[in-house]
C-alpha cells in the first residue's frame, strides 16, 4: 500500500473508473428488483446479482490499490507479456465445470434406469436436471475450455499480449457468474423451455454483455498481432465468436413479462419459433461445438505433435464451406413435422454438402500426424486428441446420414440422436478438450511435464471403454425403439404399445449409466492429475528453453 | 498451382510449406485430396438434383414444387390406405357382421382380437393395467366381473359412451359424497364401512357396531347395492358382497369414498377410436374375462 | 497470382474476415426463416385454434418449468405408424399461440399433442402424483408438489397482456377477466363458464386437481393437458385445400 501510494501519477483508468461506477449501478438495480420480485427465486437471483456487483467494485478498487502506477508493459524485452491469469481461470473452471456436469449426466442417466432416483424432489427431478446437464457440459466446461484456449491461442499466434487490463477478467468471471444463473436457475424452475437456450431474459442478457467483450478483447488482440497473418485457429475462433452472438440474439429475443418476473415470452411463435430454435440449436452444434474446437485442433494438435498442419488450402476451403454450409441445416432436427416441406428439403440436402466440408477439418488434423504416428505410442495426450478427431469424423458422418428424411424417421425422437449427441460431444468435444487441458496445464503453470503420464493412460482407457458403452447402447436402445414404435404385426396392427417401448430400453439405460460411471472417473484422474501438476510439478528449468514447451515470460 | 509464399520444404514428408509460423506451428502446401474434392462435388449434384425433384425453394408467394409432387401429407395418405388394403377383408367383415356372429368366425375373431389387443395397449392399458389386470379405481378386465355388465353389447356400450364421461350417451350417476356432503355423519360412516365388510366375511373390530351399520345400509345404500349387498349394474354400484375391490377393502378406503364419493370416469372412445377399432376392442376385452353370455 | 493467394485479404485484414464471416453465415438463416413469415402455406387455415385460456396459460408455463419437453413431444408426424398411435398428425396451425413451442426433440414418453380427453382428470391427477402407481413400467418422475402448490394468480392478466402485444388475439375484456376466469375454470358449476366457453370455445371448466377447496399447480397443468390437440375438428379438416 504504502508503495502504491508512493508512486507518482498513479490514477485510476476510465476502464477502472468507469466499470466500478457501472457495477454499483448494477448492485442497486439488483436491490431494487430483489425488493420487489415476484417471486422468491427472481429475488435470489437479484441478490446474487448484488452481491456480484458489490464484490467486482471491490475488487476493482482493491486491484487499483494493489498495483503498480503503470498498467502492465504489452512487451518486456521485446518479447510479448502474455496476460495468462484469465487463462489459468478458465482452464481450472473447465475442469470444475466438466466434473459437475459429467456427474448430473451420470444422475440423469441413473434416473431414466431407476426413476426412483428422481426423489420426488422438484429441483432434482429430471425435467430440470437435464438441462442443467446439458449447459453445465457444453456452456460451462465447453464455453469455459474455449474461452480459456481462445485467450491463450490468439496470444501466443499473434504475439500480443491480450487486449484490456479488466476486461480479460470481465470476460470469465462474467461468463461463470452467467452458468451460475443459469444453472441455479433450471434447479429454481426458471426456464426459457427452449432446448440449449434455457436461460431467462436477465441472464440472456448479462450473457450478451459479457459476449460482445470477448469478441472486442479476441479481435482487438489480433488487431495488435505481430505476424502479417492471422492464423487458422483464429479464423475459426471468430466464426464461433460471431456466430454464437447472432444466434444468441435471434433465438432469445423475448419481452419479459417485468422487470420484476423472470418470465419472459417469445416473440416467435410455433412453427417460425421452432426454425429459429434449431437454426439455434443446430449451429450451437456448428460454431460453439465445432468451429470453437476445431480451433483448438488447429493448435493443439500441430504444436503437440510438433508436425505442420497438413494442407492450408484444405483450411481455406473447408473453413467457407463448413461455415455457409452450417447455418442451412437447421431443419434436419425438424423433418417431418410442421414445417413445411420445403425446409426440410433444404436442412436435408445442405447436411449431405457439409460432410466433405466437416471431414475437411478431420483430414487435417489427423493428417497433421503424418511424420509423428509413432508419437502416439508414447504420448496418450496426442493419442487422446486424435482419438478425438476420429470421434468427429465419425459423428460428421453419422450426422449427415440421420440427416436424410428416411434414416431420420427412424432416428428422430430415439436414443439412436442420444448416441449420436455424445459420439460428438464425449468422443471429440469432451477429449480434444482433456487434450487442450494437459497440453495448458503444465505451459500456464511453468511446470516441466504432467505430473503423471500413466494417469492420462488410465484416463484414456478408462473414458474410452465408457464412450463405447455409452455409445453402442444407445446406437442399439435408438434403433430397438425406432423399431419397436413402428413395427407391425402381420394382420398389419401395431405391434407394441408405447410402455413396451420403454420397458425395453432398461437394460441399455443401466449400460449407459455405466459408460457414464466410467466416463466420471476418468474426469477425476484428470482433475487429481492437474492438481498434482500444478502444486508438485517440476517446474521449468530456467536457462533451458524448450523449443516444444512455450516458456511462458512474467505470467500473471 | 504453385502457392505465392513458397516456403521451405519440409524435410519429413518433402512438400513444401507455405511459409508462415505462427508460435513455431507451420503449414504445408498439400493440395486437397483428390478424393475429398470428388466426393464433395459428389453431395452437390446429388443436392441439386433433389431439388429438382422435391419441394425446396422458397419464392416470392410460393416455393419450388419439385418435379415429383412429393408431399409428405399425402404420402401418409398413401400409406394408411396401403394399411387399409391390406387389412381391408376382414376390416370390412369386421365393420358389417354383429358382435355375435364374430365371435363365431374363427377367422374374423381372431383378427379382431389382434386389433383389439394393439388398441388396447396404448389406450386402455394405462389404466386397466398392461393385461387388463386394473389398479385401485381402475376395474380388472379379466376377473369377470363387472360393473355395467359384461355382454358384447354391455361392454361395447361402455367403451364407446364411458362412464361419467364428457358423452351424454355414458353411464351416468356416482355414488353420493355421504360424508362431504353432510348426508352421514363420521360415526355413521364408520359403522356402516364395518358393516359393508362384514358382508364379504372380512373381520370387523370387536367394538363394531354392526347393527348401526346395517340400520345406515338399509336406509341409505341398499337402493344402488342391494339389500344384500350384490350390486346393481344399471347403477353401477358395485357388488360389496365379493372378494373384488376397485377401490381396496381396508376400512381407510371405504370411509375415504364414503367421505368424498368417488365417480371414477371412464372416458369415451367414440369419435377418438373409429367403430371397428371399438368393435375389436369390444371383443377383445370381453375375451379378456371370459366374457358373459347375453 | 494464384486463386489461392487471394485469400490473403482475409488472413490478413481482421475486419474484413469479420465481415466475410457475417455475410456467409447471413444466408443460409435469411432464406429459410424469412418466408415462413410470408408464406401463406406456411401456417394451414383451419377452423378451431384459439388462444389458451388463463388456466391452461398458467398450466402451459408449469409445463415448461418441470422442463416436460425433456421427455414428451407434441408432434405427431405424418408416419403411418405414429397416426395410427397418436391421431391425425400435427397441423403448424395448432401450435401458432405456441411461446415458445413445445415440439419436443426426444420421446422418452409418448406424445401428448393429442391427450385432451384421453383420460380423466382423476387419472393425471394419480399419474402425476406417482406414474408407477399406475403404469407400473412407467420411468416419468413424480411431480407431488404440483397439487400442494397454490397457484399464483396475481400475475396472469400481465402474462396475458405481454402475449397481447405479441400478436395474440386476447382482447381487453379477456385480459381484464384473467383471474376471474381462472377460478371459474377450475371450478365445477360456475355459471360464469358458459360465458368462459364463449370466450374461448369448448374451454371445459371444472377441478381438474380434484381439490375444490383451492386452485393449485395441478389444476392449471391438467386443464392444459385436457385442451392438448381438442381444438381442430379433423372431420372438416382438408389436407387438399392446404397443400404445402
Ligand atoms: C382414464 C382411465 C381409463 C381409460 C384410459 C380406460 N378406462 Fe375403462 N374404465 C375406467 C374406469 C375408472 C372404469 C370404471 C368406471 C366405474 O367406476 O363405473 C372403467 C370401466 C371400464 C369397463 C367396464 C368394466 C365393468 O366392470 O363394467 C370396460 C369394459 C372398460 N373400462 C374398457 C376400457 C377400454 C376397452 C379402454 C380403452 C379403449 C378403457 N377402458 C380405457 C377408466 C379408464
Ligand atoms: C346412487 C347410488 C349409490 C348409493 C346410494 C351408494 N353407492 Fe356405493 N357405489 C356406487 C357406485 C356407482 C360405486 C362405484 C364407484 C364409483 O363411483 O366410481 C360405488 C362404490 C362403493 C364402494 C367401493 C366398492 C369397491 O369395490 O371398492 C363401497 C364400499 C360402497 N360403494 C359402499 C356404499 C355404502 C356403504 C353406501 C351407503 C352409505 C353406498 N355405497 C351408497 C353407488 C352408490
Ligand atoms: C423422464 C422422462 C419424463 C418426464 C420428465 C415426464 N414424463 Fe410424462 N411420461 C414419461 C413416460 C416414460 C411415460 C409413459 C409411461 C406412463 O404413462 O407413465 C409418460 C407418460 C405421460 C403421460 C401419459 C401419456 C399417454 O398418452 O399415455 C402424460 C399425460 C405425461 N406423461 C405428462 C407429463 C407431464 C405433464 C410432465 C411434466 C410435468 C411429464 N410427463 C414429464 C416420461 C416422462
Ligand atoms: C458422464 C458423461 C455423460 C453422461 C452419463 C451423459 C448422460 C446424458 C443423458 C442421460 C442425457 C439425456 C438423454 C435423454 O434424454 O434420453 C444426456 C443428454 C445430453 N448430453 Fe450428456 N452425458 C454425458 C456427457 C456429456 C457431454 C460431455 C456433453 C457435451 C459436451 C453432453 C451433451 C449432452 C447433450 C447435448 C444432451 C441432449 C441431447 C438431446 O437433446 O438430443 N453430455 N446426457
Ligand atoms: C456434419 C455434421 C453433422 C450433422 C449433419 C448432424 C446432424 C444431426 C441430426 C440429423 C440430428 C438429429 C436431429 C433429430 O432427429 O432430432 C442431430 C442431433 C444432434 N447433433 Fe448432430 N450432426 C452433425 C455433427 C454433430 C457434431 C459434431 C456434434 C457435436 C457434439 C453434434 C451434436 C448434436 C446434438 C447435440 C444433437 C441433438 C439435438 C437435439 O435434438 O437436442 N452433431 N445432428
Ligand atoms: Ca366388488
Ligand atoms: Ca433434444
Ligand atoms: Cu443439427
Amino acid at each position: 500500500m504504502a508503495y502504491a501510494a508512493a508512486a507518482p501519477h498513479k490514477s485510476m483508468t476510465l476502464g477502472e473508473a468507469g466499470s466500478a461506477i457501472a457495477f454499483a449501478a448494477l448492485a442497486l438495480l439488483s436491490i431494487i428488483i430483489a425488493a420487489k420480485a415476484y417471486t422468491p427465486e427472481y429475488a435470489f437471483h437479484a441478490y446474487l446479482f448484488a452481491a456480484g456487483s458489490v464484490a467486482a467494485v471491490f475488487a476493482i478498487v482493491n486491484r487499483y490499490y494493489e498495483r503498480p502506477a503503470e498498467l502492465p508493459p504489452l512487451t518486456i524485452d521485446g518479447k510479448p507479456n502474455y496476460n495468462m491469469g484469465p487463462v489459468k481461470f478458465g482452464t481450472i473452471a473447465s475442469v470444475f465445470w466438466g466434473i459437475a456436469g459429467f456427474t448430473i449426466g451420470l444422475l440423469i442417466a441413473l434416473q431414466l434406469a431407476f426413476p426412483a432416483l428422481n426423489f420426488d424432489t422438484a429441483w432434482l427431478s429430471f425435467g430440470r436436471m437435464r438441462p442443467l446437464h446439458t449447459s453445465a457440459v457444453i456452456f460451462a466446461f465447453g464455453g469455459n475450455v474455449l474461452i480459456a484456449s481462445s485467450f491463450y491461442v490468439v496470444q501466443r499466434t499473434c504475439r500480443a499480449r491480450l487486449v484490456g487490463d479488466l476486461t480479460p477478467w470481465f470476460v470469465v468471471l462474467g461468463y461463470n457468474f452467467f452458468i451460475v444463473i443459469a444453472g441455479t436457475g433450471y434447479l429454481l424452475g426458471i426456464t426459457q423451455g427452449k432446448e440449449y437456450a434455457e436461460p431467462e431474459w436477465y441472464a440472456d442478457l448479462w450473457l450478451t454483455v459479457v459476449w460482445v467483450a470477448y469478441f472486442l478483447v479476441f479481435l482487438g488482440t489480433i488487431m495488435r498481432r505481430k505476424e502479417q497473418h492471422i492464423y487458422v485457429a483464429n479464423w475459426f475462433y471468430i466464426a464461433f465468436i460471431l456466430t454464437i452472438a447472432v444466434l444468441h440474439l435471434g433465438n432469445n429475443a423475448t419481452i419479459p413479462v417485468s422487470i420484476f418476473s423472470p418470465k419472459s415470452y417469445i416473440v416467435w411463435s410455433g412453427v417460425q419459433d421452432a426454425l429459429v430454435q434449431w437454426w439455434y440449436g443446430h449451429n450451437a452444434v456448428g460454431f460453439f461445438l465445432t468451429a470453437g474446437f476445431l480451433a483448438i485442433m488447429y493448435y493443439f494438435i500441430p504444436k503437440r505433435a510438433e508436425r505442420p498442419v497438413y494442407s492450408y488450402r484444405l483450411s481455406i476451403i473447408h473453413f467457407w464451406a463448413l461455415i455457409f454450409l452450417y447455418i442451412w441445416a437447421g431443419p434436419h432436427h425438424l423433418h417431418y413435422t410442421a414445417l413445411p416441406d420445403w425446409a426440410q428439403t433444404l436442412g436435408m440436402t445442405f447436411s449431405i454438402m457439409l460432410w466433405m466440408p466437416s471431414w475437411g477439418g478431420m483430414i487435417n488434423g489427423l493428417m497433421t500426424l503424418s511424420g509423428a504416428w509413432d508419437k502416439l505410442r508414447t504420448d496418450p495426450v496426442l493419442r487422446m486428441m486424435v482419438v478425438s478427431v476420429a470421434f468427429y469424423g465419425m459423428s460428421t458422418f453419422e450426422g449427415p446420414l440421420m440427416s436424410v428424411k428416411a434414416v431420420n424417421s427412424l432416428s428422430h425422437y430415439t436414443d439412436w440422436t442420444i448416441g449420436h449427441v455424445h459420439s460428438g460431444a464425449l468422443g471429440w468435444v469432451a477429449y480434444i478438450s482433456f487434450g487442450a487441458l494437459y497440453c495448458l496445464v503444465p505451459w500456464l503453470w511453468n511446470k516441466e511435464r504432467l505430473y503423471s503420464m500413466k494417469a492420462v493412460s488410465w484416463h484414456f482407457w478408462i473414458s474410452t471403454l465408457g464412450i463405447v458403452l455409452y455409445i453402442s447402447s444407445m446406437w442399439v436402445a435408438g434403433i430397438l425403439q425406432g423399431l419397436m414404435w413402428r413395427a407391425y404385426t402381420a394382420l398389419g396392427f401395431l405391434e407394441y404399445s408405447f410402455i413396451e417401448t420403454v420397458e425395453a430400453m432398461h437394460p441399455f439405460y443401466v449400460i449407459r449409466a455405466l459408460g457414464g460411471a466410467l466416463f466420471v472417473a476418468g474426469s477425476l484422474i484428470m482433475a487429481w492429475n492437474v492438481w498434482k501438476t500444478i502444486t508438485a510439478g517440476e517446474d521449468v528449468r530456467e536457462q533451458l528453453p524448450q523449443a516444444t514447451q512455450p516458456v511462458l515470460v512474467a505470467a500473471e | 498451382m504453385a502457392h505465392e509464399t513458397q516456403g521451405p520444404v519440409d524435410s519429413v514428408t518433402g512438400v513444401t510449406m507455405t511459409g508462415h509460423s505462427w508460435d513455431d506451428i507451420q503449414e504445408l502446401n498439400n493440395p486437397l485430396p483428390r478424393w475429398w474434392l470428388r466426393t464433395f462435388y459428389a453431395t452437390i449434384i446429388w443436392a441439386v438434383a433433389y431439388f429438382v425433384a422435391y419441394p425446396a425453394w422458397p419464392l416470392v408467394s410460393s416455393y419450388t414444387k419439385g418435379v415429383l409432387g412429393w408431399q409428405s401429407r399425402e404420402a401418409v395418405e398413401v400409406d394408411l390406405a396401403a394399411l387399409k388394403t391390406q387389412r381391408s377383408g376382414m376390416t370390412a367383415k369386421l365393420a358389417e357382421a354383429s358382435l355375435e356372429d364374430i365371435r363365431q368366425n374363427p377367422e374374423v375373431f381372431s383378427f379382431a382380437l389382434a386389433q383389439g389387443k394393439a388398441a388396447f395397449g396404448d389406450n386402455c392399458a394405462p389404466c386397466h393395467g398392461a393385461g387388463g389386470g386394473g389398479a385401485k379405481g381402475y376395474p380388472n378386465l379379466n376377473d369377470d366381473d363387472w360393473l355395467w355388465g359384461g355382454s358384447l353389447a354391455q361392454v361395447e356400450q361402455t367403451i364407446r359412451h364411458g362412464a361419467r364421461s364428457t358423452s351424454d350417451e355414458g353411464h351416468q350417476g356416482s355414488m353420493p359424497a355421504f360424508g362431504r356432503d353432510g348426508l352421514l355423519q363420521r360415526e355413521q360412516i364408520s359403522h356402516v364401512a364395518d358393516y359393508v365388510r362384514s358382508l364379504s366375511g372380512l373381520p370387523v373390530d370387536k367394538a363394531a357396531k354392526l347393527d348401526e351399520g346395517a340400520k345406515v345400509y338399509a336406509e341409505n345404500c341398499a337402493a344402488c347395492h342391494g339389500d344384500t349387498g350384490l350390486g346393481n349394474m344399471e347403477t353401477g354400484a358395485p357388488n360389496l358382497s365379493d372378494k373384488i375391490w376397485l377401490f381396496g377393502s381396508d376400512k381407510a378406503a371405504i370411509v375415504e369414498g364414503l367421505t368424498n364419493g368417488r365417480g371414477g370416469v371412464m372416458p369415451a372412445w367414440h369419435g377418438r377410436l373409429d367403430d371397428t377399432t371399438i368393435k375389436a376392442l369390444t371383443l377383445y376385452v370381453h375375451s379378456l374375462g371370459g366374457g358373459q353370455q347375453q | 497470382m494464384s486463386l489461392w493467394s487471394r485469400h490473403k485479404i482475409f488472413e490478413t485484414n481482421s475486419i474484413v474476415l469479420v465481415i466475410g464471416v457475417l455475410i456467409v453465415i447471413a444466408i443460409g438463416g435469411l432464406v429459410e426463416i424469412v418466408p415462413l413469415f410470408y408464406l401463406k402455406s406456411t401456417i394451414e387455415k383451419v377452423e378451431g385454434i384459439r388462444p389458451y385460456t388463463p388456466l391452461e396459460l398458467a398450466g402451459r408455463n408449469i409445463y415448461v418449468r418441470e422442463g416436460c419437453y425433456n421427455c414428451h413431444s407434441q408432434m405427431v408426424r405424418p408416419l403411418r405408424d405414429e397416426v395410427e398411435r397418436y391421431g391425425h398428425y400435427s397441423l403448424a396451425a395448432e401450435s401458432m399461440y405456441d411461446r415458445p413451442f413445445q415440439w419436443g426433440s426426444k420421446r422418452t414418453g409418448p406424445d401428448l399433442a393429442r391427450l385432451g380427453n384421453k383420460y380423466s382428470d382423476d387419472w393425471h391427477r394419480d399419474h402425476l402424483k406417482d406414474p408407477r402407481a399406475l403404469v407400473p413400467g412407467s420411468i416419468m418422475p413424480s411431480y407431488p408438489w404440483l397439487e400442494q402448490n397454490e397457484l399464483d394468480l396475481t400475475k396472469i392478466t400481465q402474462d396475458m397482456k405481454v402475449q397481447a402485444t405479441l400478436g395474440v388475439p386476447y382482447t381487453p375484456d379477456m385480459i381484464e377477466k384473467a383471474a376471474s376466469d381462472v377460478l371459474t375454470q377450475a371450478s365445477a358449476d360456475d355459471p360464469n363458464s358458459v360465458d368462459l366457453a364463449k370466450r374461448y370455445p369448448k374451454a371445459q371448466s371444472r377441478t381438474f386437481g380434484g381439490n375444490p377447496r383451492k386452485v393449485t399447480e395441478a389444476d392449471a397443468l391438467i386443464a392444459y393437458l385436457q385442451m392438448l390437440g381438442t381444438q381442430v375438428d379433423f372431420k372438416l379438416y382438408d389436407n387438399k385445400a392446404n397443400v404445402r
